[in-house]
């Protein structure tokens, strides 16, 4: 229980200060801290998620920000996406789904340092 | 609408909310300045996390007690990161957090 309350705080704080996705850290926090399996830990990331887009969104939404016809076009047809990508999930095996998502995170640092290149500050992003 | 589907299916396959997609699309395809790119594909965020949530939900993969814990206190965390932000200098953090993620990806794998 500690062990996930300190995921999500730590999770969130990196989050906040350097504009990365919480998902990104939440499911490798979950494995490797709390011993799920990749199947678990990248359902219970995604509805983790959802609260603290919900206050970033709301954050953003008060500075104007938020392009709201576009977000909720973008939502509403991702459902179909999401519906192939969980079913993909499930019917790839722990070990295959694992180390495509370690690329993932190979990927997210590349362009975290990629951003470091091209910028002084990284956007604000939960 | 074919960002919308392809984060969808980012979002499903690997658990996260699929910023990293929406956001270069986002500039790329339609103009978006990085601000607006970033706080759209936020509140787009919401949507496409709770449908994969659901869709998880179905497959019975959903661990709903560790999702509220670490979900609330992200939000604090989020809170204090981006205040943080604002008063450090965080180009040396991004470079360790970037070699912090390559080290996990590959715990990840050799485990």
């Amino acid at each position: 229980m500690i062990g996930a309350i300190a995921i999500g705080l730590v999770g969130g704080i990196v989050a906040g200060l350097l504009g990365v996705g919480g998902g990104v850290l939440f499911v490798p926090g979950l494995v490797l801290f709390l011993g799920l399996d990749q199947h678990h830990a990248e359902a219970t990331s995604l509805l983790a998620i959802v609260p603290v887009a919900i206050v970033g969104t709301y954050r953003q939404d008060s500075y104007g920000n938020v392009v709201r016809r576009d977000a909720l076009l973008l939502g509403l047809l991702s459902v179909a996406g999401a519906a192939a990508g969980v079913a993909l999930a499930n019917a790839l095996s722990g070990a295959v789904l694992r180390d495509a998502f370690a690329g993932l995170m190979v990927v997210v640092a590349a362009q975290l340092v990629h951003r470091t290149r091209t910028r002084r500050d990284a956007p604000k992003k939960a | 609408m074919a960002i919308g589907t392809l984060a969808g299916l980012f979002s499903g396959l690997f658990g996260v909310g699929g910023g990293s997609v929406i956001v270069p699309l986002l500039v790329l395809w339609l103009g978006y300045g990085e601000r607006a790119a970033t706080a759209t594909s936020l509140a787009a965020i919401v949507f496409i996390a709770g449908f994969a949530a659901a869709a998880q939900g179905l497959y019975g993969n959903v661990r709903l007690l560790d999702a509220v814990l670490i979900g609330v206190p992200a939000i604090g965390g989020v809170l204090i990161g981006t205040w943080l932000q604002q008063r450090l200098q965080a180009r040396s953090i991004a470079l360790l957090f970037a070699a912090v993620l390559v080290a996990s990806a590959v715990e990840l794998v050799v485990r």
